[in-house]
């Protein structure tokens, strides 16, 4: 098994989702084959094969620094859970 | 007594660049708008949105790093840092992770005042990202939540880390003011710390001298560094704090975690924040929907052509063409670009530097801030003001005259000949002087008297009761013509 247990634990709390106990062993299963598979790729002699950043072999997409339209505040409020017609109301933040 | 130590500061500064719109889409990033006024599906992170990046932002990012003297990458890309947060909409933040777009480079730190050596402070990397937005708790309303405004998110931002290369506090200080003169003249940041134009966080440890060898403190970051002034206390009193708690309890930087700590100005003392968990496992990796940057050399080249005189230089070429002392080309440098073109042309005209650097100082600096104007709103052409100071250099006014006429110009915005006209000074022909001069003597024995035992300063009563008679006199020529006359008695 390429993936650990609390692997799969510290991944699912960063990514704040709550799995039970079967769903922990089920993830770790599952997203361990996908690891191996991708292992494979480390078979493949890369010597003299450049690093790339991206598989479009394109640079350079720029726009203008031009100010375009924004949403309208209730549209863009619309899909939120909770909101005060002005913000995003969300549970409270603490710190900074 | 404590024990021998260093200090050892580094600073991490984000800019936000003096875009138009925001770095990934045409959302505008004027302050003070109503809260979520200036968002779209891009920057509030709805699903099948594609960023596409603000050419300008990445021109302004590549003229700092040149005038940073930074190698600039012919190649540079966008990955994402993940975490979780309210104010980041797509639960990552577009930044640079391996590659950013320049790395090294730094900035020689100078001080007016002279307290310190002047020292180069070199800097690890400057970055490009996107700001997140803003979360306010909602203590007033009694609610137990947060309001976020997500105007800010998606802001074009550059991030500067210098080495920790700052030994002092007043030195971290200095820096941040060379930092922030260099911006401005390159106009890629207003800088205004109160709007969030510019922001500081500090890292901060110690190297303490335990007999020979040499025993470094953990780290401790500081935020919530709302002034230049406020980052300079913060790091006294932290270095200060850090001493007691190594002397406490010994630790060293290892034993323990890194610790946030928020600056309360108004207390004077930084306190421990609380912890964001799993805060450095940002899992960067190469954001998909960006493609790379490229630059040819002949690019880089021009952008660093293209820089001009930094503040360093202008100060240096005050100081070495006109005369002028640190603390002047301190100050006009300080002024900024349009000050300096000002003075440069004043200078030139008049044919002397220190002269015009007083006038620019103590008359034209001192209108523009009583005026709250700037150089370019300032009704007096160097030109005009350069023939006032030939007019005074000349001895046809003297200082408190010249100024009158300087008031006038300022007021009804005309040359010096008129200004003068309409405040009634006309030259005294000098046989009307000295006849003015032999009145005076005659009426003054015992001032006579005083001048002929040495004491040539007694010759200052006789040129105010001469511009009492009459206001038009030149002091100079009234004492030249005086102490002449009392010699040949
Ligand atoms: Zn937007």
């Amino acid at each position: 098994m390429s993936l650990t247990r609390e692997e799969v634990e510290k991944v699912s709390l960063l990514a704040r989702l709550r799995l039970s106990e079967a769903e922990l062993d089920q993830m770790t299963r599952q997203l361990g084959t996908i690891v191996e598979y991708v292992e494979l790729i480390a078979e493949v002699d890369t010597t003299g094969v450049e690093p790339m950043a991206h598989v479009a072999d394109v640079a350079n997409v720029f726009r203008d620094d031009e100010v375009r339209p924004s949403l309208p505040r209730d549209e863009a409020l619309r899909g939120a859970p909770n909101h005060d017609d002005e913000c995003y109301r969300v549970p409270a933040v603490m710190g900074d | 007594m404590s024990k021998p130590h260093e200090v050892i500061i580094g600073l991490e500064i984000h800019v936000q660049l003096a875009t138009r719109s925001k770095l990934f889409c045409g959302c505008s990033t004027q302050f003070g708008a109503e809260p979520n006024t200036q968002t779209c599906p891009v920057c509030i992170g709805m699903p099948g949105t594609l960023p596409v990046m603000n050419r300008r932002a990445y021109e302004l990012a590549v003229r700092t790093a040149a005038a940073l003297d930074c190698e600039i990458a012919e190649f540079t890309k966008w990955d994402r840092k993940n975490y979780y947060y309210p104010d980041l909409p797509k639960a990552y933040q577009i930044s640079q992770y391996d590659l950013p777009f320049s790395e090294n480079g730094g900035l020689l730190v100078h001080d007016p005042k002279q307290q310190i050596e002047p020292r180069f402070i070199r800097l690890i990397r400057v970055h490009l990202e996107e700001d997140a937005g803003k979360s306010m708790h909602d203590e007033a309303a009694g609610r137990d939540d947060s309001r976020i405004d997500l105007n800010r998110a998606g802001t074009p931002l550059m991030e500067v880390v210098t080495q920790p290369d700052i030994r002092t506090p007043l030195e971290a200080r200095l820096f941040l003011t060379e930092l922030k003169l260099v911006l401005t003249y390159l106009g890629v940041s207003d800088c205004n710390m109160q709007e969030g134009s510019l922001r500081v966080d500090a890292n901060i440890n110690l190297h303490v001298d335990e007999g020979g060898e040499t025993v470094a403190t953990p780290i401790v970051e500081v935020k919530n560094l709302n002034s230049f002034r406020a980052v300079e206390r913060a790091l006294e009193y932290e270095a200060v704090r850090q001493l007691d708690v190594y002397e406490e309890t010994g630790q060293r930087i290892g034993d323990v975690p890194k610790q946030t700590r928020g600056w309360d100005d108004a207390a004077g003392v930084s306190r421990a924040m609380r912890h964001k968990e799993e805060s450095s496992d940002y899992r960067y990796f190469p954001d998909p929907d960006l493609v790379p940057v490229r630059i040819t050399a002949e690019q880089i080249a021009a952008a660093r052509a293209a820089v001009g005189e930094r503040p360093a230089e202008l100060r240096a070429r005050l100081e070495r063409e006109f005369g002028l002392g640190g603390y002047d080309s301190d100050v006009i440098v300080n002024g900024g670009r349009e000050l300096v073109d000002y003075f440069l042309e004043l200078a030139e005209r008049a044919g002397d530097g220190k002269l015009a650097s007083n006038w620019l100082q103590q008359d034209v600096m001192r209108a523009l801030n009583d005026r709250a104007i700037t150089i370019g709103e300032y009704p007096v052409s160097a030109a005009a003001l350069a023939e006032l100071l030939a007019k005074v250099k000349g001895g046809e006014l003297d200082r408190n005259r010249g100024r009158d006429v300087l008031a006038d110009m300022e007021a009804h915005g005309r040359g010096v000949e008129a200004a003068m006209a309409s405040l009634g000074i006309e030259s005294v022909d000098d046989d009307a002087l000295v006849a003015l001069c032999r009145e005076l003597i005659a009426a003054n024995p015992a001032i006579v008297a005083d001048v002929q035992a040495g004491k040539a300063k007694a010759a200052g009563a006789l040129i105010g009761q001469a511009r009492q008679k009459n206001p038009n006199v030149n002091p100079g020529e009234v004492r030249r013509i005086c102490l002449e006359l009392i010699e040949a008695m």
